[in-house]
């Protein structure tokens, strides 16, 4: 049961990489908007009928 | 298609490739939307170096970045038709669109493309954009919601694995556990506590130290007080080895409640966004006249000072507050008066910052700028009203607050009591008393019901941005209506024709539209609105601001306008029977005329919003007082009151007399609810104990009200009271549980007869309770919504 003091410190030190990352994606603005997404994933950039000859690449993604 | 505004917006939408719209769009698009030509020649404006230094990031020689407020995004399909609008002008770099704040950034290259014109393609599509420069507060709230953010990610995280080590060590209380383990994993909780302690729920330790120092008891007191003693006392047995820890539910506790106070805060952090829009009321640019009167420059408003000349096209905004010099116009000061009325200028008359010029150009010198302005002071007004709010909307909080008090009382007779009898006892009893009273019944009972109502209601298109507006709306006595734009639709539409000689009425109307649409008064836009038909040319039209128009068809004269105009100008006499016969209304009527004779009358008139009626009947059947406040005229303010049934109804008022109206009610122990939408309602929406605007309504006043009505729908409101006390019902309900849970457990607790294990199962299943209970809120919410 010692590989507790092992395990522990381990899922303390996961536990900060995951504060971090949560931190920076807030700072990053990825939960300033939870609805958008939801719905751009039904919007298809390849989509023949939305083609425009003048956007070129899209920018946005 | 319903008009030929929806033809052109269909027909850029295929022109463009841009069908998906249709397949994408869950929801329809309002109908009947008004285009706004005013905002089309202001759009030319913002092109100006001048004006553009106050929103426009500069980010190198021709890239520009600029924030854009989308008016009239219904549904996701219409950020992916602005989005992909926009992006296909060429010039444009770069667009998002935030779908839940209606924002969106553009970045162009200035050498290809103006403002302007991205702009006016957004127009194009039927939707409104304007620039805007996101507002200090505005970004102060941004940083709190972030701030809050992470405050609850941080307690979700950390609790998750403080709820792990306190299994197991639950576990052990059964299966048994070697001291040095449960030693360690105090250790490590303590460990992991303390950034949720110091950093998660530092706001209420801020929020309890203020209100202490104010000499007052919140909500904050008793949960930082319970919080520290939670805390300290596990620390103090984990130093020890000995007794019970409770991480676990300081953890919990301080998640729940941070929760809770976010989803208060993005709701209030909408209503703001709204408030934002205001600064689209002042024009950002106005034109001035040099001193000798023959430059006018285009100037940023900012820059005007007491004493120049300023030049108001018709259409455009008054840029400051001024006396008019030369011309004769009618202005539209509905924006702050709540009047739908134009009212005639002419030179001498004052004018105020923010009113629309309609008829003809006018010339004025500015008396009173940014601070001094009548907007501004309506400003004030507003925020004083605000610093006012009555006491009772805090009632709740300051009831829980002292129930939670109370128990810390006991808690504390209680260790007092055992240090004295039992010394080994006391520590481990007094958490038992603090776990086992559980706040978190408590602090659920409230926060699950209200959440659960107020989904349902934002589903409906009523957003409630304060936690205390549905219990005022349950216990509000006394609701006051504003006139203009709440229970009319503030708009003048032909209510009739009466036609008074031969001719066909089809043939009249095309006769009176074609006239009054070379006129942008709002009289003659209604007029123009209800014919279809191509319209016939007239040559020689004459418009004679405040009195009517004149011009030739086929070289025979008509004339459209006042009575007194067509007495004068077409030389006939009008039946004073049907003049007083139409006007005792007290609606407008206006007049069209030939050599021949009068011959037809077209009354107009603000419409009653539809539902109006059915809410009101509905309040007065329920006990409630209905009082209509306005500050139009005597004759207005009774035809939409008798419509109505409203037997208290008070005219001509203004922001000033409505507060004190507001302030006397209160006085005799009412409780005020205000319905209203007019920047002059902003300070009285704001002193009433709740507040309801319209969400067509001037921003300012949604910025400043508890709830927003976004559907626009009267009957809504009516849902909103069931609702409200169906609410209320489960919140007793909750807290009755809580409290007779506690009564029978606080003893048993104090007494030493309940194990920590106990505590935590009781504290659990009455929580599990309380949230179960106020789920059924939503189930019958959404049944009611939908009816």
């Amino acid at each position: 049961m010692e590989i507790i003091y092992f395990m522990i410190p381990m899922a303390l030190i996961l536990v900060g990489v995951i504060v971090w990352i949560f931190f920076w994606s807030v700072r990053s603005g990825q939960f300033d908007d939870l609805e958008g997404p939801a719905h751009e994933i039904l919007m298809d950039d390849d989509d023949t009928r939305s083609k425009n000859p003048e956007s070129g690449p899209d920018k946005k993604e | 298609m319903c008009c030929k505004g929806c033809e052109a917006v269909a027909q850029a939408i295929v022109d463009n490739g841009l069908t998906d719209f249709y397949r994408h769009r869950t929801e329809n698009a309002p109908t009947g939307q008004e285009l706004v030509p005013e905002f089309l020649r202001q759009a030319r404006a913002y092109d100006h170096p001048q004006v553009q230094k106050t929103f426009v990031h500069v980010e190198s020689e021709t890239v520009r970045e600029a924030s854009l407020i989308l008016e009239g995004i219904t549904c996701a399909a219409c950020v992916w038709l602005n989005e992909r609008h926009i992006a296909a002008l060429p010039g444009v770099l770069d667009v998002k669109v935030n779908y839940a704040t209606h924002r969106a950034r553009v970045k162009w290259d200035n050498a290809r493309i103006q403002l302007s014109q991205i702009l006016e393609a957004v127009h194009n599509i039927g939707y409104v954009a304007h620039p805007y420069d996101p507002s200090h507060q505005e970004r102060l709230i941004e940083n709190e919601r972030r701030a809050m953010l992470k405050r609850l990610g941080v307690a979700a995280v950390l609790g998750m694995q403080i709820m792990i080590l306190a299994v197991s060590m639950y576990a052990g209380d059964f299966y048994g556990m070697e001291p040095e383990f449960r030693s360690f994993f105090s250790w490590i909780s303590l460990g992991i506590t303390l950034p949720i302690l110091l950093y998660s729920a530092a706001p209420f330790f801020r929020a309890a130290w203020r209100d202490l120092s104010h000499r007052q008891t919140g909500m904050d007191v008793p949960v930082s007080l319970g919080i520290t003693i939670a805390f300290a006392g596990s620390a103090w047995a984990t130093w020890q080895q000995s007794g019970h820890v409770y991480y676990d539910s300081v953890a919990m506790f301080v998640f729940f409640l941070l929760t809770a106070r976010y989803f208060e805060l993005v709701a209030r952090k909408r209503a703001a966004e709204a408030g934002q829009a205001l600064v689209h009321a002042a024009p950002a640019v106005a034109t001035r006249l040099s001193t000798d009167g023959d430059r006018e420059e285009t100037v940023s408003v900012a820059e005007l000072v007491n004493g120049d000349r300023v030049l108001v096209p018709p259409g455009d905004t008054v840029p400051a507050d001024g006396e008019v010099v030369e011309g004769r116009s009618s202005v539209d000061e509905s924006l702050l008066t709540g009047e739908s009325d134009p009212i005639g200028k002419q030179p001498g008359d004052k004018v105020i910052g923010g009113s629309i010029n309609f008829e003809s150009p006018l010339i004025i010198r500015v008396t009173g700028t940014g601070e001094d302005s009548v907007l501004a002071s309506i400003l004030r007004l507003l925020d004083r009203a605000q610093t006012e709010k009555p006491a009772v909307s805090q009632l709740a909080d300051r009831t829980a607050a002292w129930f939670v008090l109370g128990v810390l009382i006991l808690a504390g007779i209680t260790a007092v009591y055992w240090l004295q009898h039992e010394p080994a006892k006391w520590l481990p009893i007094l958490v038992s008393v603090l776990v086992v009273t559980c706040p978190c019944a408590l602090s659920l009972a409230t926060p699950t019901a209200l959440t659960a109502a107020t989904g349902g209601l934002t589903r409906m298109g009523l957003l409630v941005t304060r936690g205390h507006a549905l219990e005022t709306l349950a216990r509000a006595n006394h609701f006051i209506f504003d006139k203009t734009g709440t229970l009319t639709l503030g708009k003048l539409r032909v209510l009739e024709v009466r036609v008074l000689a031969e001719l066909d009425e089809t043939k009249l109307l095309t006769i009176a539209a074609a006239l009054e649409s070379r006129s942008e008064h709002p009289i003659a836009r209604a007029i123009c609105a209800i014919t279809s038909a191509s319209l016939p040319r007239f040559e020689k039209v004459q418009n004679t601001p405040g009195g009517g128009i004149t011009g030739e068809l086929d070289g025979e004269p008509w004339w459209i306008g006042s009575i007194h105009f067509i007495q004068q100008q077409a030389r006939t006499v009008i039946d004073a029977d049907t003049v007083t016969n139409l006007q005792a209304s007290g609606r407008t009527v206006v007049w069209l005329a030939n050599r021949a004779g009068v011959q037809a009358a077209i009354v107009l008139g603000d419409e009653l919003r539809p539902g109006a009626a059915e809410l009101v009947r509905y309040l007065q059947s329920a006990g409630k007082a209905v009082t209509l406040l306005t500050g139009d005229h005597e004759m207005a303010a009774h035809l939409v009151a008798s419509h109505l049934g409203i037997t208290d109804v008070h005219w001509d008022q203004t922001p000033d007399t409505k507060l004190a109206h507001v302030r006397a009610l209160q006085q005799r122990g009412e409780i005020v609810a205000m319905i209203g939408d007019g920047v002059n309602d902003a300070p009285v929406l704001a002193g009433a104990h709740l507040s309801i605007a319209m969400g067509s309504g001037a921003h300012i006043a949604a910025a400043s009200a508890d709830m927003l009505l976004l559907s626009q729908q009267l009957p809504h409101l009516k849902t909103a009271t069931r609702v409200s006390r169906k609410t209320m019902g489960i919140i007793r309900e909750n807290l009755a549980w809580a409290v007779m849970y506690n009564l029978v457990a606080l003893p048993l607790a104090a007494t030493g007869y309940v194990a920590p294990w106990m505590a935590a199962i009781g504290m659990s299943a009455s929580s599990l309770l309380v949230v179960g209970n106020a789920l059924r809120l939503t189930r019958r919410s959404k049944t009611t919504g939908n009816a």
